[in-house]
């Protein structure tokens, strides 16, 4: 923990710095690649919607673990198609975790389902209290996707309003909005592409990653913020600064998301191995896939994007030349800005051998312009723009006679 | 900020408070949650309605529901209007697939007079393996004054009369029979079936006059129509305003006027056990002012002819009776060779047949075998375990000494979100679903990352050479503000979860939002004293090595090397 308490540290006060900012196009492309790929998986490939969504009946079978294994399953779909129920015919027969087996059929009526479950007891020889059956129509699937379209599209709304009240500014809320596309795209893409299945549940962890996206957005976002509100004490650009404030809660970022992780990823393990699939499955793969694209986003896409977008703003521009000059300054004259050491001093001669030493070859500045010599009116060219002295938020001194003194008004 | 400088007092009401919950739960006799059915086993069964039903309605529907379900002896069944158009039936700890009949059935109750009879199953004659041949003998009924009739030779006489009343059909059973082995699932009719754009109008023409000459359209539709299979339910569509061609349960057919009495018209109809009137068990029936004249005017029309009245329910004809007596009070009764069973179960049908609204017809249906009920818990608890206890070590390696504060204060949330869910789950109805505890882990990270935040802030400003005492204020009053946006958003997210989520993920969403409530008060009222608290000790104000704020820990190095290797020296 040493060493990254230490990366920590070189990160918070600048000595080393990862650039996120600079390199925004890389991140770019790479993202833009990510969210095609995406893109294209749901396109081209589609979901594998469960059964809540597309009607059917669902048959799980409890059985011990020694139970579960493909040959049970051949046999119980040959079972369940040898009863001659028309739904039946070609059920869906899987092994599901350690401990059940998983049939899938068209939805069936009472009689019918009746007929399999008989079949299913006396293939497997389980009791009927291991038999777990879930059945849904059509109109009901409609009905979730329905109300989970509506749900996100609230819960848009109201994030886009949040963003832009906390951050009172669009910029920053385009900036979030843009990540949040870009984490729920690739959780999306990724159940497109892997085939799992899509579930009210899977539905529900990728409403609860627009959450968890905005929350390591605004970490990073609440950072940005804090660094830029002086920008012209420090003397940096925005891009500086923004880049700055990625570095220094980089360790936080990483230690929230990894913490946050966990925690799924425990989830995600007992309901993929133990209970094989199931809400608790889909759940926690959504957020799981969401969490880790929110982490990358915050601080690859949201930073990035937010300073690529305020580049034009006048005050920022400004900053950003005022740097530049600075650096031009600074890489003429070495040490023009230590105090005592001009360049053209001439060093004391060497008490030893008397002589005095050549000086050294003193690196030669831009010519300047010409200032003003003082005479008349000519304002000289401003440095920089005027502030404020620093004693005008302090409460001044006042002569007043002594009768008045201590009096207020 | 008084609350900074007595970080004693904070914690000591803190204790208190958390005291006092679990004061109430044993006051509550409570110390378990209640479970939900995915996890103790059971059945539930999600009608969703058709249109936009106002909650008048629905509650209406809800009871009619609950009266049947409990009607069918099963303790501790649960109605619930859930949303604007969810009705949920839940059954802790009972696999009851016949129930899902009972409950669904969509019991729309008419009743309608009789132009026509026929024999329905020429077409099709009861082919299918498996489907029960309802009973032969064609069960006589009749409608008489419920009133001690005047003439005894009135009284009903089985046999006597032409009558064509059915057995009654298959759902109705279910009080009687828990087995269920019909099913009155509509299934395609294999012959051509009225559909309501063919199906005739009677031009405005009183349905009595109507009935003794039917328009021409009708009769057609009636000619070609051929009942299904015994033991199926016609497919026709019921509209009140239009007449009907459907069958009975034996295979008649009839050709039906519109409808004349709606169902929620009828006020009672009970059993009626036999007597010195009747020797027969028989259902007395009781109907609304509305209903009262109508009947009236439908028996006298009807009385002293062979013409019968039908009762039809969901457009299968449940009864077909004649008239017996002219009844202006609106107190009926049939009777026939019913028995007890039958008699109750029509009564029922009849009674609670009536629903105010339609529901899909595809209810969802689940039911959880206890196995895989206690499968799923023990999962829950596992994965609960594991992540909880990962990230206690986590936090421990990481943040050493305050991974102490770390661990106290998951422990503190742990306890008191146990009490709030045992007091919720008595007090509010709230059950403890899988997702519920997966919302629950879920936010263990959420708990967490608030600590980490604010502990990485309060390195932070050790880093800039503040002492600790001064870094843990500063540090929260920053890191609060931040906490604070984070917690609203995943509150934001579980409100409009728990708005818009269907059926299970409402408990996640709850679960959620709750753990983040607890979150912010764990957060406030016991992390942040505790830290303060702990900032007076020298072991953690001096930076000693254990308490993970040393200078080695926070990364600080006197010297600075540049060459070090990149990663530092461990």
């Amino acid at each position: 923990m040493g060493a990254f308490s230490r990366l920590g540290n070189d990160l918070y006060t600048g000595r080393r710095s990862i650039d996120f900012v600079g390199r925004r196009w890389l991140w770019y492309a790479t993202s833009a690649l990510i969210v095609a790929v995406a893109v294209l998986g749901m396109t081209t490939k589609g979901f594998n919607m469960g059964i809540e969504f597309t009607g059917g009946a669902e048959y799980r079978v409890t059985l011990p673990a020694s139970q579960v294994n493909q040959d049970t399953a051949d046999e119980v779909r040959q079972a369940v198609a040898g009863t001659g129920v028309e739904g039946a015919t070609s059920p869906v027969v899987t092994t599901s975790g350690e401990e059940a087996i998983l049939v899938q059929t068209e939805p069936l009526n009472d009689h019918e389902s009746k007929e399999v479950v008989d079949a299913l007891l006396a293939t497997t020889g389980a009791s009927a209290g291991d038999i777990s059956q879930t059945e849904i129509g059509p109109s009901w699937g409609r009905e979730v996707a329905e109300r989970s379209l509506i749900g996100l599209a609230v819960f848009l709304v109201l994030v886009v309003l949040f963003i832009w009240a906390y951050f009172r500014e669009w910029k920053m809320s385009v900036a979030a909005m843009v990540a949040l596309a870009h984490d729920v795209l690739i959780t999306v893409g990724v159940y497109a592409l892997s085939g799992f299945e899509v579930t009210p549940a899977t539905v529900t962890g990728v409403l609860t990653i627009l959450g968890f996206s905005l929350y390591d957005t605004v970490v990073v976002f609440d950072k940005v913020r804090e660094n830029t509100a002086e920008l012209r004490k420090t003397k940096m650009t925005y891009a500086e600064s923004a880049n700055l404030a990625v570095n220094q809660t980089l360790v936080r970022s990483i230690n929230t998301s990894l913490v946050a992780l966990i925690p799924v990823a425990a989830i995600l393990y007992v309901g993929a191995v133990q209970l094989g699939s199931g809400s608790l499955k889909d759940l926690a793969l959504a957020l799981f896939v969401g969490m880790a694209a929110g982490a990358y986003s915050s601080i690859f896409i949201a930073t990035p994007l937010l300073v690529h977008m305020k580049q034009n703003e006048p005050d920022i521009a400004l900053t950003e030349r005022r740097a530049a000059a600075r650096r031009r300054e600074a890489a003429a004259d070495r040490y023009a800005h230590v105090g005592g050491a001009r360049a053209d001093a001439t060093p004391p001669p060497d008490p030893r051998t008397g002589a005095t030493p050549r000086p050294p070859k003193a690196p030669v500045a831009p010519p300047r312009k010409p200032e003003a010599v003082g005479k008349g009116r000519v304002v000289p060219k401003a440095h920089a723009p005027l502030q404020k002295s620093g004693a005008a938020g302090r409460v001044q001194p006042v002569r007043k006679p002594r009768s008045q003194r201590g009096k207020k008004k | 900020m008084a609350r900074a400088h007595t970080p004693g007092r904070t914690l000591v009401v803190f204790f208190l408070g958390l005291a006092l919950s679990y004061g109430l739960v044993a006051l509550a006799g409570q110390w378990t949650p209640k479970l939900g059915l995915d996890l103790q086993g059971g059945t539930r069964i999600t009608l969703v309605a058709e249109g936009k039903p106002d909650a008048a309605q629905l509650e209406e529907a809800r009871k009619i529901i609950e009266s049947r379900v409990n009607g069918s002896g099963v303790a501790e069944a649960e109605v619930a209007v859930q949303g604007n158009q969810y009705v949920v039936v839940e059954i802790p700890g009972e696999s009851r697939r016949d129930l899902v009949e009972t409950v669904k059935r969509q019991a729309q109750l008419r009743f309608r007079v009789v132009a026509q009879v026929a024999d329905g199953v020429a077409g099709a004659t009861g082919s299918q393996s498996g489907s029960p041949v309802p009973g032969t003998g064609s069960l006589p009924g009749t409608v008489t004054e419920s009133q001690a009739p005047t003439n005894p030779s009135e009284s009903p006489s089985p046999g006597t009369k032409k009558q064509k009343s059915s057995k009654q059909r298959a759902p109705l059973a279910w009080a009687a029979d828990e087995t269920g082995s019909e099913s009155p699932t509509p299934s395609p009719s294999p012959s051509p079936s009225p559909s309501p754009s063919d199906a005739p109008s009677q031009d405005g023409q009183d349905p009595l006059q109507w009935m003794n000459n039917p328009d021409a359209k009708s009769l057609q539709a009636f000619q070609k129509f051929a009942c299904p299979a015994p033991g199926e339910a016609p497919d026709v569509v019921d509209d009140p305003d239009k007449p009907l061609v459907t069958c009975d349960e034996n295979g008649l057919k009839y050709l039906l006027s519109e409808s004349m009495i709606e169902g929620t018209q009828l006020s009672s109809a009970s059993t009626r056990p036999p007597d010195q009137q009747s020797v027969e068990w028989g259902v007395d029936l009781k109907f609304d002012g509305e209903g009262t004249k109508e009947f009236a005017r439908i028996s006298r029309a009807l009385y002293n002819t062979d013409k019968q009245f039908a009762i039809v329910l969901d457009g299968q004809v449940i009864s077909a009776p004649t008239m017996n007596g002219i009844i202006t009070d609106g107190r009926a009764q049939i009777t026939g060779e019913f028995t007890e069973a039958e008699a109750n179960s029509l009564a029922t049908s009849l009674d609670f047949g009536a629903l105010p609204i339609s529901f899909q017809p595809d209810p969802q249906v689940e039911l959880v075998g206890p196995s895989l009920a206690g499968n799923q818990l023990s999962a829950g608890i596992t994965a609960g375990a594991i992540g909880l206890g990962l990230v206690m070590l986590y936090c421990l390696l990481y943040y050493r000494g305050l991974g102490l504060v770390v661990i106290a204060s998951l422990l503190v949330a742990a306890a008191l979100t146990y009490a709030l869910v045992v007091l919720l789950s008595k007090g509010a109805g709230f059950t403890l679903s899988l997702p519920g505890i997966a919302g629950l882990i879920v936010a263990v990270g959420i708990t967490a990352d608030s600590f980490v935040v604010f502990f990485e802030r309060i390195r932070d400003e050790m880093r800039e050479g503040k002492s600790m005492k001064v870094a843990v204020e500063s540090g929260w009053v920053r890191a609060r503000n931040t906490c604070l946006a984070a917690d609203a958003v995943s509150l934001l997210a579980a409100l409009v979860l728990y708005i818009f989520a269907v059926g299970v993920v409402k408990g996640f969403a709850f679960a959620l939002g709750l753990s983040t409530l607890i979150d912010l008060v764990v957060f406030f009222w016991f992390t942040k004293p505790m830290v303060s608290w702990l900032a007076r000790f020298h072991l953690f104000s001096s930076g000693h090595p254990l308490s993970g704020l040393s200078r080695d820990a926070l990364g600080v190095r006197d010297t600075t090397p540049e060459k070090l290797p990149a990663g530092g020296v461990a």
